[in-house]
Parts: structure tokens; C-alpha cells; sequence
């Protein structure tokens, strides 16, 4: 019962487990390109959630430094992939990675 | 929850910071030089490209004085265990230095750039700040540091694989390069989290401690965040199943970038490696530790084993030369791995021996084929025929590196793979096995090297044109320079190994 009503860490941790699973999720199955950042961005989040409930429940600040540094990557991540999804759809006037295929055998 | 420190503290804080900066001056160094080019290219707007081009060589060589001063510093860690400096660092930064200049001088050579881009732009501020980056990736001791610097290194690939902007292939292989990689190093972080939630420590020397007193309580823990973490890492240095990307950013990328991926980022990530594993992750045969039940030895063997067989078999098919350098590079990266199993002294100085002749014969190979490329248009296999009369000192030089690149004597390539795999039968019998995979596969990959000289020489050519193939004279002296070190280093090896033993000292363990 206990476990019901009271947060712990497993509770972050089985979202954060869950989030990573919808990010592979959607890394794997969506075709567009703009929908798998989203992903990338779930997983990253999964990690940052990670951290938090570890660095609450151990004790330390470096949890929280880490999860900072990553929400700022991913800001840089997200900026540098629009620009290249944003020249590849001039190119090739689509973003559906399906359909992004000059390079083969 | 936390208090603030004192004032005496941050005074404590402040002092030693001031001292970490002293080890610090050769990342600080080309971080200006990183906006020096910047300006430079601001001021220098529509002139030549020359002019950027040298001043980013003279300003990369200026480097390695301050990298030489650093060998009478005192090794070890610096800025609160976020960053270290010894001698395996120090290889590194020597190797990403002298990599990012051969970029830059193997950019000039190609002609590519003139009909697609107007202005090189950014391109040289970019390949410094990649240098930057993997010199911050040998050094970091911290998986904070090592997050950090193995994205700046990746979003400067990303950008500089789409650098052809109006290039389909160009932009697609950025593309292709960016999906992968953000999901490896997503991956890699959420590893990074289980193993900050095991030990509550981000510091690598800190973690080992930590892992090694925990014992054996949490196993299948340790194995999931490795495997998550050499997702991480085998992106990087592009292992089977992390391979993907491979084929199709080395093709669609310019071909100095692919040559500088392919070398440079490759290394980086297997000094991060070597730093991860041999460190945080004890193992059975390292000093400090007892067992953890923890055998990621065994990770990379299989994706040691996984990359040499896929990589020389699939190459057999490959009628695009630089697609075809991609499955070897797979391959090499499974020779690699073998050094890295080795895990002892002998074992470091055999990878990172390896990674100073697959500089060499890597870099000349990918030059000669952007000095055939600028003449006929073609990467292509069949488009080599008879190329060896038109352009001989290239068909040699070609050859000459495509020997290495087997592992045939008298040439570097030899060495190295001698290295690597009498480390491993040194090591102990049950390595045998692993060490004749190594040997076969080597022995496969003799048939699709050889196609090229094979074409060059042997085969005529289709239509008989006499154009002007002479590639110029800097071209050829540079080629025939480093044709000359990869024979002559494969003759008298000592220097280099010498250098890699020196290296092959890591901070916080001594490897036995």
C-alpha cells in the first residue's frame, strides 16, 4: 500500500524508463524526420529525469549539474538538426527520411 | 537542502581553479584561435580561401607548443576531477592536431569545394573546434565532461558532413549522420544516469571505487548501463551494429571530412573508451578491484569480432572507392577493439600504435583519392582503369597505402596489426581464436584492396583521353611524403612505438 501512496524512486524511475521506451518507439517506427527528433528529445528527457531522482534521493548536486548541461545540449542538438531538416526539405522537398535514399549500395 | 559555502570556501574554490587553468592552456589556446578565424574569415570576406586555410595551419601548428610544454607539468587531475592531464591524454592532442592540420592541407587539394560552395566560410573555425573537441574527449574524467565533449565534436561532424549545402548526398548524409547520433548519444546519457544512480559519483576514479566496493550486487544493472554506454561509444568509433551511419556519411560527406571521421573522431572515441572501461568499470584483471560480474570484455569482443567480419565481407561488393574505405574503416575498428580486449600495457601501446599508422595510411589513401577524384570526376571503381600510367606517383602512393591498410610488410599497417595481435596471444591461449579471426579477415580484405591496383594497372581504360593529369607539385611531394613515412615507420617502428609506450600511461591505474 505504501507504494501506492507514497512517491519513491521507482516511481521516477519507471516513468523515466517509460519515456525512453516511447522516444526508441518513435526513433524506430515514425518516417518523418521532425517526429524522430521528438524521440531523441523523450530519451533525453528520460536521462534528465534520471538524474534528478538519483540526485534527490542520493544526496549529491552533480545530478542536477548534469541534467542542466543536457536540457542545453539538447537546445543546441535540436537548432543544428532543424537547419539541416530545413535544407533537406528544400533539396528534396520532403522530410519523410523514407524517401531520403540518393545514397545506396 | 544544500548550504552555501563559506566565503573561505569559494576563496579555496577560487585558488584552485586559478592553478587548473595552467593545464589547461592548449584548449584555451585553440578556442581563440577557434575565433580568430572566425574574424579572420569576417575581414577576408570574398578574397581567396587561401589566406584562411594557412592561417588555420600556422595556427594549429602554434599548438603544439603549448602541448609540448605540458610534458614537464605535473600529471593528474585538474578543475575538481572534471579533467586530466597525462600522457595518454597527451598522445591525443598530438593526434588531433597533426589530424585537423591534414584535414585542412588535404581540404586545399580538393576541388570539390570550388564548384560547391562560394566561401569556405566556417569550414576551418569548424575543423579546429572538432579538434577541440576531441582533445577534450581524451582528456575528460568525468561523465559530465565527457557528454559535453563528445557532442561538441559531433554537432561540428554534423555540420561539416552537410557543408555541401546544394549536395544532395551532402545533405542527406548529415541527415543520416544527425539522426544517428543524437539516439546513440541519448542512449549513452541514459546509461550514464544508471551509473550515477549506482554510485552517486560522476567522477570515473570515483565510479571504479564505488563499483568495486559494491561487488557483485548489481550486475545486471552495471551490464545494461555498459551496453548503453558503448552504444554511446561504438557510434563513435563506428562498430557493428552501431554502424549504420557509416557507408552512407562517408560517401555522401566531402571527402577531407570523411578522411578526418573517419581517423580523427574514430580515435577519440577509443581513447573515451579505453578511459571509460579500463577505469569506472573495473574488471577481473584489473588492479584495483575484486570481481563485479560485470564482462563487458566480453561486449567487445563480440562487437570486436561483429565489425572485422562484416566489415571485410560486405566491402567485397563495393564498386565506390569511398564506400567501400567505409566497410574497412568498420573493419579497422574491430582490429582496434582487439587491443583494447588486451587490456594490459602492452595491449594500450598496441591500439594506440594502430591508430598512428591507420592515421598515416588513412589519410594518404582518402588524398590520393580526392587528387584522382579532382582529375576524373569519379569515385568509382571502374573509372580507375588505367590510371596507373597517367598518374603514376598517385597509382604508387595508392598502392602503397592499400598494402598498409592490408597489414603486408615493409609497410606501418604490418607493424601495427603485429602489435595488436601478438599483445593478444601474449595475453593467453584463449585469445588465439580471436587473434586467427583477425588474420582471416585481414586476408579477406586483400581481395578488395587490391581491386583498385588491380584497375590502375592491369586493366585498360574504356576511352583513351589525354587530358593533363598531373595533380601539381605540392600534391605530389605531400603524397610521396607520406607514402615515404608509411614505409619508412614500417622499417624503423621504433620511435612510434617508443611514443605510444610512453603514452600508454593512464591516470589512476596502473595496468599490469
Amino acid at each position: 500500500m505504501e507504494q501506492l501512496t507514497t512517491i519513491g524512486l521507482n516511481h521516477y524511475l519507471t516513468i523515466s524508463a517509460f519515456l525512453l521506451g516511447f522516444g526508441l518507439f518513435a526513433v524506430v517506427t515514425r518516417k518523418n524526420a521532425i517526429v524522430i527528433l521528438m524521440g531523441v528529445e523523450l530519451i533525453l528527457n528520460a536521462a534528465n529525469l534520471n538524474f534528478l531522482a538519483f540526485s534527490k534521493y542520493n544526496g549529491g548536486m552533480e545530478g542536477v549539474m548534469f541534467s542542466l548541461f543536457i536540457i542545453v545540449i539538447a537546445a543546441a542538438e535540436a537548432a543544428i538538426a532543424l537547419a539541416i531538416i530545413i535544407n533537406i526539405f528544400k533539396l528534396f522537398k520532403s522530410v519523410d527520411v523514407s524517401s531520403i535514399d540518393s545514397l545506396k549500395e | 537542502m544544500f548550504e552555501l559555502p563559506s566565503g573561505a570556501e569559494i576563496q579555496g574554490i577560487i585558488a584552485s581553479l586559478k592553478v587548473s587553468v595552467g593545464f589547461f592552456i592548449p584548449e584555451i589556446y585553440l578556442s581563440l584561435l577557434f575565433m580568430l578565424l572566425i574574424v579572420v574569415d569576417l575581414v577576408a570576406k570574398g578574397r581567396k580561401n587561401t589566406m584562411l586555410a594557412i592561417s588555420t595551419l600556422v595556427g594549429l601548428a602554434g599548438s603544439f607548443f603549448f602541448i609540448y610544454q605540458q610534458h614537464s607539468l605535473q600529471m593528474g587531475e585538474i578543475f575538481f576531477g572534471m579533467y586530466v592531464l597525462d600522457e595518454f591524454a597527451l598522445f591525443f592532442k598530438y593526434f588531433s592536431v597533426l589530424s585537423g592540420m591534414l584535414a585542412v592541407i588535404v581540404t586545399m587539394a580538393d576541388e570539390q569545394f570550388e564548384r560547391e560552395v562560394k566561401s569556405m566560410g566556417e569550414y576551418y573555425a569548424l575543423i579546429v573546434s572538432m579538434v577541440i573537441g576531441m582533445i577534450m574527449m581524451a582528456s575528460s574524467s568525468d561523465l559530465m565532461m565527457i557528454f559535453l565533449s563528445m557532442e561538441l565534436v559531433s554537432f561540428t561532424a554534423y555540420i561539416l558532413t552537410g557543408y555541401f549545402k546544394r549536395d544532395q548526398r551532402s545533405s542527406e548524409a548529415a541527415l543520416k549522420y544527425l539522426v544517428y547520433g543524437a539516439v546513440s548519444s541519448g542512449l549513452m546519457v541514459y546509461g550514464f544516469s544508471l551509473i550515477y544512480g549506482l554510485t552517486a559519483e560522476t567522477n570515473l576514479i570515483k565510479i571504479g571505487v564505488a563499483l568495486a566496493a559494491d561487488g557483485n550486487a548489481h550486475s545486471l544493472l552495471l551490464m545494461m548501463a555498459s551496453l548503453l554506454v558503448i552504444a554511446g561509444f561504438g557510434y563513435k568509433i563506428g562498430a557493428v551494429p552501431f554502424h549504420f551511419w557509416t557507408p552512407d556519411v562517408y560517401e555522401g560527406a566531402p571527402t577531407p571530412i570523411t578522411a578526418y571521421l573517419s581517423v580523427a573522431s574514430k580515435a577519440a572515441g577509443f581513447a573515451l573508451l579505453m578511459r571509460f572501461f579500463y577505469i569506472a568499470i573495473p574488471h577481473g584483471t584489473s588492479t584495483i578491484s575484486s570481481q563485479t560480474g560485470n564482462d563487458w570484455i566480453t561486449l567487445l569482443l563480440i562487437l570486436s569480432v561483429a565489425s572485422m567480419i562484416y566489415g571485410n565481407v560486405v566491402a567485397l561488393w563495393q564498386k565506390n572507392v569511398k564506400r567501400m574505405l567505409a566497410y574497412s574503416s568498420i573493419a579497422h575498428a574491430g582490429y582496434l577493439l582487439l587491443g583494447i580486449i588486451v587490456m594490459g600495457k602492452f595491449g594500450t601501446q598496441a591500439t594506440l600504435f594502430y591508430l598512428l599508422s591507420y592515421f598515416l595510411m588513412n589519410f594518404g589513401a582518402f588524398y590520393v583519392v580526392i587528387l584522382i577524384a579532382n582529375k576524373t570526376g569519379s569515385e568509382n571503381l571502374d573509372d580507375y582503369r588505367g590510371l596507373g600510367k597517367k598518374m603514376p606517383l598517385a597509382g604508387a602512393a595508392l598502392t602503397v597505402f592499400l598494402v598498409s591498410l592490408v597489414g603486408l610488410p615493409p609497410t606501418l599497417g604490418f607493424i601495427g596489426k603485429l602489435m595488436i595481435f601478438s599483445a593478444l596471444i601474449a595475453k593467453g591461449s584463449i585469445y588465439i581464436w580471436l587473434a586467427f579471426i583477425g588474420i582471416m579477415t585481414s586476408v579477406i580484405s586483400l581481395y578488395y584492396y587490391m581491386l583498385i591496383p588491380l584497375n590502375m594497372y592491369l586493366r585498360e581504360p574504356r576511352q583513351m583521353d589525354e587530358k593533363d593529369m598531373n595533380p601539381g607539385l605540392f600534391a605530389q611531394v605531400l603524397m610521396a611524403v607520406l607514402m615515404f613515412m608509411t614505409i619508412y615507420f614500417g622499417l624503423y617502428f621504433a620511435p612510434l612505438s617508443d611514443f605510444a609506450k610512453y603514452s600508454s600511461a593512464m591516470f589512476g591505474i596502473s595496468l599490469n
